[in-house]
């Protein structure tokens, strides 16, 4: 078993207990730092509180419901979130992805499942040396986690850092939203694309000048995208 | 034959318009009766004006032969130049025909009757320009054998220079005895009967004048009426159509008391009953459907907590007794179970709700084979049996929603593992332009008659007896036929005990095309050469919609 805190901490905001509790037994034993937050009232408080590397949420809360505690925390950091739904066919996955969520996972979700969603999005690329790689007008400072038009800074989320970086390591090769999610998502098989969907959207309204023209990141009818030319 | 286009228009409109083909038949049969009215009227009017006219002719002549023989009798004895008597006498006759519009034709004297004197000067004397031919030989004959008075019809002809028209007439004939000569001539009144020609003519052009109106009238009565019934059947029509689309508030509009106002009340008091009872069975369905949602999505947070002390459980069984371990580890199988009939249920709650939605996409149903087949190895391998693709050596591609069609042939799959009893099964793979089949083949123990239709029923077993080893829901073959349905294909199943069975999955190449045939014999080769074709109870139909 490993030692408690060192691979993280983990804020859980759910409403019910037992599951809660489970949860938390789960990622103390994985060896993450997890803390229980009952309500979305209290979610924003408890999360600039305990600074964690990652927000576990669900997303049919009692008072702030999930997307909105979702919405808030993102304004304010960059910081992984996975969602926790009972209905993933519906409108409200793609609803909490839009509205900043990095990855969901549908309950009932096997512990194994939930710990390996959560490792791929707290895992650090510690192997990043100096590198610096050009997207269409884009200059990104893997090792920094930074990317800048000309003298300007363009804040991105870890997760569509990586999608950028992803996609401008070959600039030649078209992705498929299936070899995305494997890569920036760590999905070992088939999983949702509408992760991928969502999250180049969102990717495109930072980083594109016009995002109904995208240059940097372009799409390939019928297989996947790949980088704009640099 | 083929009908141009404004020919084949009006076809249309015939057939469809009864306003069309009642205001047509009423003008037609309108137009018969008064044509025989007119006839009959036209007839009974020229023979009265005739027979009026020859009867007057004939009693003008008579009376004016009788006294042109008293005044040749009475003239003095001395008078023997016949010629000039008559001369004198015709034109005494023709100056009074100027004035009372008849023209005189004298002729003869007959033969054998005249000594000679007349008939040196003889000839004829005539009103001016009347040609002798006007007489018919056949009167000429008769008049000049029979005394008295004889009369025809005939027609009035003039010298041709004289600039006037041929008339009808009526022509009276009758003997003068010319006592000079001892001679007997003819006498011919014609009467020509212009004015009662111009009479006719006007009678003629009012009645079709008449005619004309009386038709436009009943042409025009005819489509008012009609229309007055007519418009309140198409507003009808036009809303039950609104009605059938679905806008179900939709009223015809009611004015007056009449039956066709009636006829709207009741429509309407029939709209309103359908649309209440939709609106409550629509309602049903949705609390329904709402409910068995909400069962399954409230019962998704407990499970969760379940299955992660389940594995939390199974993870630590090292360190328990071996009974408890044993349970830990049967609480573990069965939670994958629940969780499998769960999202099985979900799934055909989804779909009886019909709110199931396909995300269509380019597949190649031969790399979704493939990948069936490579995904359910281990579980046949664990089976002792192989699953094996027949490849088609082309791409068999067809727009279908991936993970729906993926879902159909792994059930399909699977389901042929538990029944194979170790022998191979085969994925066949074919196409053509409208549709594309596959279809999955096992040589285990068949289905038995009739069976091929209730595997697609939820929960059905073939043998409840027997033991399901893959864990199945049996709700695996439901959600496969619905999904098939889902994209407008079909599922169909072949069984013989003993002989296997094979699942047939066609779908067309198109979303929403039409399936008029597949690609692949649902009965499979091999099996049908064994045993002469008979029709099978669950041929082509058994899975169709």
């Amino acid at each position: 078993m490993a030692e408690p805190g060192n691979r993280g901490r983990v804020l859980v905001v759910d409403d019910d207990a037992a599951l809660s509790e489970m949860l938390t037994i789960v990622l103390r034993n994985e060896g993450f730092e997890p803390r229980v937050c009952p309500t979305g009232d209290q979610a924003l408080a408890d999360f600039r509180d305990f600074r964690p590397d990652l927000v576990l949420l669900d997303l049919m809360l009692p008072g702030k419901d999930g997307i909105d505690v979702c919405r808030e925390i993102r304004a304010e950091s960059g910081v992984p979130i996975v969602m926790l739904t009972a209905k993933s066919d519906t409108i409200d996955v793609v609803v909490g992805l839009e509205s900043g969520a990095d990855d969901y996972v549908a309950k009932p979700f096997k512990p194994k499942e939930l710990v390996a969603r959560i490792r791929a999005r707290v895992r650090r690329h510690d192997d990043a040396g100096p590198e610096t790689l050009t997207i269409g007008d884009l200059t990104i400072d893997v090792a920094g986690h930074q990317v800048t038009r000309g003298e300007e800074r363009i804040s991105l989320t870890p997760l569509e850092f990586d999608l950028l970086v992803c996609l401008a390591r070959k600039p030649w090769q078209v992705f498929t939203r299936e070899v995305l999610l494997e890569q920036v998502w760590g999905y070992r098989h088939a999983a949702d694309t509408r992760l991928v969907n969502v999250h180049v959207q969102r990717l495109r309204s930072k980083v594109e000048h016009d995002p109904e023209n995208p240059e940097i990141v372009l799409t390939v009818r019928g297989v996947g995208y790949k980088a704009g030319a640099s | 034959m083929r009908l141009v286009g404004p020919l084949r228009r009006a076809a249309t409109f015939w057939r469809r318009s009864i306003q069309a083909r009642v205001v047509v038949s009423t003008l037609v049969l309108s137009a018969v009766v008064v044509t025989l009215v007119g006839w009959v009227l036209m007839r009974q009017i020229t023979d009265g004006l005739v027979t009026s006219k020859t009867n007057n002719s004939v009693a003008e002549a008579t009376r004016g032969a009788y006294e042109a023989q008293s005044r040749l009798e009475g003239a003095p004895g001395t008078e023997f130049d016949s010629a000039a008597q008559l001369a004198q006498l015709v034109a005494g006759i023709v100056a009074r025909g100027d004035v009372q519009g008849y023209d005189v034709i004298l002729d003869g004297p007959v033969a054998g009757t005249s000594e000679g004197g007349a008939s040196a000067s003889g000839g004829t004397f005539n009103s001016p320009d009347v040609l002798t031919t006007s007489v018919p030989d056949r009167l000429r004959d008769i008049v000049e054998t029979t005394p008295g008075t004889s009369w025809t019809y005939t027609t009035l002809a003039y010298e041709q220079g004289s600039g006037r028209p041929d008339v009808p007439a009526v022509v009276v004939g009758s003997q003068v005895e010319v006592p000079s000569d001892g001679g007997t001539y003819t006498l011919y009144y014609l009467f020509p009967m212009t004015d009662e020609a111009e009479t006719l003519g006007l009678v003629r052009r009012a009645l079709l004048t008449g005619g004309a109106l009386l038709l436009l009238l009943v042409g025009g009565l005819t489509w008012l009426v009609t229309r007055q019934v007519v418009t309140p059947v198409r507003m009808a029509r036009r809303v039950a159509e609104r009605l059938a689309s679905g806008r179900l508030e939709e009223r015809m509009q009611v004015r007056g008391d009449d039956d066709i106002a009636r006829l709207g009340t009741s429509f309407n008091q029939m709209a309103a009953s359908l649309q209440k009872q939709i609106r409550q069975l629509e309602e049903l369905s949705r609390v329904q459907r709402r409910f068995v949602s909400d069962v399954s999505h409230e019962l998704r947070t407990p499970l969760t907590t379940v299955r992660m002390a389940g594995d939390v459980l199974h993870d630590a069984r090292d360190r328990f007794d071996p009974v408890t371990a044993r349970a830990a580890e049967l609480l573990q199988k069965e939670l994958d179970r629940f969780e499998l009939l769960l999202t099985d249920l979900l799934e055909i709650s989804r779909f009886d709700a019909g709110a199931a939605v396909l995300h269509l996409e380019d597949v190649n149903l031969v790399d979704l084979a493939h990948r069936v087949a490579e995904s359910t190895m281990p579980l046949a391998e664990r089976r002792g049996t192989r699953v094996v693709v027949r490849d088609p050596g082309k791409p068999c591609v067809a727009e279908v929603d991936a993970r729906r069609v993926e879902r159909i042939v792994r059930n399909l799959v699977t389901n042929a593992v538990d029944h194979a009893e170790g022998r191979d099964i085969e994925i066949l793979v074919a196409a053509d332009s409208q549709s594309t089949a596959l279809a999955v083949r096992d040589h285990g123990v068949g289905l038995r008659e009739g069976q091929a239709q209730m595997v697609f029923n939820r929960f059905w077993r073939a043998d409840p007896a027997r033991a399901r080893s893959t864990g199945g829901t049996g709700l695996g073959l439901a959600i496969s036929l619905e999904d098939a349905h889902l994209h407008g294909g079909w599922l169909q199943a072949w069984g013989e005990p003993g002989r296997g069975a094979q699942f047939r999955l066609t779908l067309p190449r198109r979303a929403g095309d039409p399936l008029t045939m597949s690609p692949l014999p649902l009965v499979p080769a091999d099996a049908r050469r064994r045993r002469a074709p008979r029709p099978t109870p669950h041929d082509e139909r058994a899975g169709l919609p």
